[in-house]
């Protein structure tokens, strides 16, 4: 916790300093560029690859979110529960399913582009929150629901105020494993000419460019690790929240 | 609603809702293109519907066997029954291909090549998930599932060796690069094995260690875990310029095949990734020892390592492989990105068909992945089914 106060503002500079003024950081990376090559990626700005690899990791997990919970809780009243059994089975063979063959397979299917990217971020954002949102709908405290009931509220006034609010903190647990790969699919998906910022980190790799390797992998990895430690806080809260 | 879900139920008795989804999306997947047939093996292809595969005559039984799986699907009894039924309806699937592509290639140039369209792999999926939904109703035990992934397994070996699926262009491909294959398939299984045993080798000593220092256990387990969240690709790309480094000033290094790109940057990654899930799983397998088998071993005179062996250890072990199953699975898919830093495996395939535009490259490369990935999940299943004590046992 202590070292969290002073790392984390310091990797947050660090990484805005990376997108924002790359060329600071030449002295740095010079040494691992190819002679005469350049060192900073300059094709094409950072922030904008930044903010298109994070839109299509929001967008595709929004959209996962709400396919995905509304499904976890069909599967979770009297009329899904037939397809409770079936969808546990869904969850465990697609999460053997590796994210990279997911994009690789739906590209035959929607071409290059952001299109398969998206599709497959969605797509394999959708297991962890399913699984989470089900754990957390199936395992509620039993005497909350009887009291529910108690009180006289109907289903729906059950399930907006009293069940959906208890297995929120859970559901973000999946929701923050599907953000974890989805910003790893995504990088992977500069591959499939999705605007990403994985696109350096292959620019690097294509011309032997280790500086352009490095600057890429820093600044996913340090997005992926911050956005992993802010909604790690978030869980927290609430669940101290939820538990108070 | 709940009185009206019951009763709409108790009507449709005998028909199970997940059959009857099934059945209606199976039959939509029959009216869409079945296969496809391009010029050659980059341009897109034209779709084939089924009945348009062969003469009517070939078609029907393969269609019969489907359209017989999707009905005996809509069964809420007698699982068994599905489970053949959806064995049919594949084998009904495999007919298809095997009367469609000879006979689209015949009228077509040297170059032409056949593929299974959308309407295929709709299909495939929807009979797979049938016979895991009947499968799962059965609650097969694990040596009934060993049986049954070795026959299924079997079953794959002799219809790719027979040479039935041959003209498919995904086998045109293997055909044209089946030493290249091999190696990659080797390299692959090296990849994630090795990792594997490496990860274990340091984690589960690493595990122990943990349990016992709840200091350690506080600092270790919050690092490793951010280190898995690193994406894939970033962290591959983060070794390169370390074991660049240690390739080029440590002496012998090089000699050992340490070197920026290749194999060792992937290896090293994926050891990297597989720590979190094997000591997290020693640790929590450890903690999960009942109290009083503890109190008990303690009172019986045993030593804490004696402890350690007979107790935590044999009540911990479905734990740890299970930990060991999510490395494994894990590493697998992984291993695909080592196609991107020059590490070999079956991702040289799909990258290198990425960048052809020819998607049965891909298929090569992406098939045999998610095929290894799912029987790794299955076995390391079977073996966590083993070693998980017995109620009797554990009394």
């Amino acid at each position: 916790m202590r070292i969290g106060t002073v790392l984390r503002p310091a990797l947050v500079l660090l990484l805005v300093a990376l997108v924002l003024r790359p060329a600071w950081f030449t002295p740095l990376f010079a040494p691992l560029a190819p002679a005469n090559a350049p060192v900073i990626y300059e094709r094409s700005s950072l922030l904008s690859l930044s903010l298109s690899h994070l839109g299509l990791v929001a967008a595709a997990t929004a959209a996962a979110t709400l396919v995905a919970v509304g499904l976890a809780i069909f599967v979770t009243r009297p009329a899904g529960a037939a397809f409770r059994p079936l969808s546990r089975t869904i969850t465990n063979m697609g999460q053997t399913f590796p994210p990279v063959a997911v994009l690789a397979l739906a590209v035959p299917a929607l071409g290059f582009g952001a299109g398969p990217t998206l599709v497959a971020l969605f797509l394999y954002g959708l297991l962890p929150i399913f699984e989470n949102s089900v754990t957390a709908l199936s395992t509620l405290p039993p005497a909350t629901m009887e009291a529910a009931r108690g009180i006289g509220l109907n289903r729906w006034q059950r399930l907006v105020r009293v069940e959906l609010p208890l297995a929120l903190p859970v559901m973000l647990t999946g929701i923050r494993l599907s953000v974890v790969i989805a910003l790893g699919t995504a990088t992977i998906g500069s591959t499939v000419a999705a605007r990403t910022l994985g696109e350096v980190i292959i620019a690097g790799l294509l011309t032997n460019n280790t500086a352009f390797v490095l600057q890429g992998g820093l600044i996913v990895g340090l997005f992926a690790v911050l956005i992993y430690d802010a909604l790690v806080q978030l869980e927290t809260r609430l669940a101290r929240r939820a538990g108070a | 609603m709940t009185a009206a879900g019951r009763s709409a139920g108790r009507v449709a008795r005998g028909i199970s809702p997940p059959g009857a989804l099934f059945a209606v999306l199976g039959l939509a997947a029959l009216l869409v293109p079945f296969m496809t047939i391009a010029a050659n093996r980059i341009v897109a292809g034209e779709g084939v519907m089924v009945w348009r595969l062969a003469t009517p005559a070939a078609a029907l039984p393969g269609v019969a066997c489907i359209v017989a799986a999707l009905l005996v699907g809509l069964r809420t009894h007698g699982q068994p029954l599905r489970l053949a039924g959806a064995i049919l309806g594949l084998a009904g699937l495999l007919w298809l291909l095997v009367q469609g592509a000879p006979a689209l290639l015949a009228d077509a140039g040297d170059y032409a090549r056949v593929s299974p369209a959308i309407g295929f792999w709709c299909l495939l999926v929807i009979l797979m998930l049938l016979m895991a939904d009947a499968l799962a109703q059965m609650t097969p035990g694990p040596l009934a599932r060993t049986g049954l992934l070795s026959a299924v397994l079997g079953a794959l070996a002799l219809i790719l060796w027979s040479g039935a699926l041959s003209p498919l262009s995904i086998l045109q491909e293997h055909a044209g690069r089946s030493g290249a294959f091999a190696d990659a398939a080797l390299r692959h299984l090296a990849l994630a094995f090795g990792s594997l045993a490496v990860a274990g080798a340091i984690g589960f000593p690493l595990g122990i260690l943990c349990h016992r220092r709840s200091g350690l256990r506080a600092s270790l387990l919050p690092v490793l875990s951010l280190l898995q969240t690193i994406p894939s690709l970033a962290m591959f790309g983060l070794m390169i310029p370390i074991l660049g480094w240690v390739g080029d000033s440590v002496p012998g290094a090089q000699a050992l095949g340490i070197a920026g790109i290749g194999f060792a940057p992937a290896f090293l990654a994926l050891v990297l990734y597989s720590l979190l899930p094997v000591v997290g799983n020693t640790v929590a397998g450890l903690a999960a020892t009942p109290p009083a088998a503890l109190d008990a071993a303690r009172g019986m005179g045993m030593t804490p390592g004696q402890r350690l062996l007979r107790v935590e250890l044999p009540l911990g072990l479905p734990v740890i492989l299970t930990g060991l199953r999510i490395v494994l699975v894990q590493n697998i898919g992984l291993a695909v990105i080592a196609g991107l830093i020059g590490g070999g495996g079956f991702g040289t395939f799909v990258f290198q068909g990425l960048n052809q535009t020819a998607t049965d490259l891909i298929l090569l490369g992406a098939l045999p992945t998610v095929a290894l990935a799912l029987c790794a999940a299955i076995v390391m299943d079977i073996l966590v089914d083993l070693t998980r004590p017995t109620p009797k046992e554990a009394a």
